[in-house]
């Protein structure tokens, strides 16, 4: 009998810090670029933006596949309450690595600019064009992609709490490199 | 002050009426409620679709007399339709249509000619921006009813017209072509 991986797989820690990238970067250019006055400069950033979505977009999903598919590593030891919480933020995040993205399509649409993707892949709309629904659904993309804000930040102070102190193997299942020695 | 091109181009439209010596109601009337003018620009690969609400059309065309035929067309650049309020508070800036300087582009044409089944070349001078430039224009005349719809589309250049100045000349962001379609609806065109 196959027992519990001690690591997530090499797949998993590479879509992690992939997608870690990925979308701390979309959402720092979406920050800066939000409030710039319209300019040949903002076009090209919104355009990155919106393929930086396609891209984070796409990966997550062949993530969620993985992660249905493949058996993650089983919970470090810790209060009842941790783990409920820990899954809990796992589970929106991933709602929200689709959400996001799926918003930021449905207002690009509505505004009348469909996203083709680098240039060349031209994506459906799947709303029609219509300034209300675009003035609608512009704040949630905002308030959505904050929330993801606030989850990863709340992630990656458990991953440093769990790391720092209570010296638990946790981070080591998501590091990159080595498998290293379990604690038992 | 506004309002000066329109009468000019009414005038214009009546001096024309009067020297071609139609008979009356020989004018076509142009129903904006069914007519359409739109274009698409390309902005980084993206087809981003714009439209004008308010335009006006002095037509004289008379298919037995097709090489007679006048069109005279005023756009109300203000009244363009692009995005959002944004995009749209763009476009009326100097570097874009300067709707302040140049509130209105206009079509006149001065040749048009007979291709058979219902086409037709549309020669004549397209203004925008105080840039004249001769064009030809394919239109295509479909009869339903008492309507008559006359149906075409273009490429302009938007640099020959200084349509995107300054930062926006760089085409690989906008590019130069933009397809104008348009679908004017008249009444009062005799059979054809």
């Amino acid at each position: 009998m196959i027992s519990t991986p001690t690591r997530y797989t090499a797949t998993a820690i590479a879509l992690h810090w992939l997608l870690a990238m990925g979308l701390l970067g979309s959402f720092l250019l979406g920050l800066y670029m939000a409030d710039l006055p319209l300019s040949p400069q903002r076009l090209k950033l919104f355009n990155w933006h919106k393929w930086a979505g396609i891209t984070i977009l796409a990966l997550s999903a062949l993530r969620l596949v993985w992660r249905l598919t493949h058996r993650p590593p089983e919970d470090v030891p810790m209060p009842a309450w941790q783990v409920r919480t820990a899954h809990a933020t796992h589970t929106l995040l991933y709602l929200l690595f689709f959400a996001v993205p799926l918003v930021g399509w449905a207002y690009s649409s509505a505004a009348g600019f469909p996203i083709v993707v680098f240039g060349v892949l031209p994506l459906p709309d799947f709303v029609p064009v219509s300034k209300a629904l675009a003035e609608a659904i512009k704040p949630w993309h905002e308030w959505l992609a904050w929330a993801m804000a606030l989850l990863v930040l709340a992630h990656t102070a458990a991953a440093l709490k769990h790391h720092f102190v209570d010296r638990d193997q946790l981070l080591g299942r998501m590091w990159p490199g080595k498998a290293r020695e379990n604690i038992e | 002050m506004k309002s000066s091109p329109r009468i000019h181009f009414a005038t214009v439209a009546l001096a024309l009426l009067a020297s071609t010596a139609l008979p009356a109601g020989a004018q076509q009337k142009l129903l904006p409620a069914q007519s359409d003018i739109s274009f698409v620009s390309k902005q980084m690969g993206v087809p981003v679709e714009g439209k004008f609400k308010r335009f006006d059309a002095q037509v004289v065309f008379d298919p037995k007399k097709p090489e007679a035929a006048k069109i005279a067309m005023t756009i109300d650049l203000a009244s363009v339709s692009l995005g959002t309020a944004e995009t749209e508070a763009e476009l009326a800036k100097p570097d874009w249509f300067a709707t302040k300087q140049f509130p209105q582009a206009s079509f006149q044409s001065t040749a048009v000619k007979p291709l058979g089944g219902g086409k037709y070349d549309v020669a004549g001078k397209l203004s925008i921006k105080g840039v004249s430039h001769d064009i030809v224009v394919p239109v295509v005349l479909a009869q339903a009813g008492a309507n008559t719809t006359a149906s075409g589309a273009f490429t302009l250049k938007r640099l020959e017209f200084k349509i995107g100045d300054g930062d926006w000349k760089d085409t690989s962001m906008v590019a130069n072509d933009v397809q104008v379609k348009f679908k004017l609806a008249l009444a009062g065109v005799p059979a054809l």
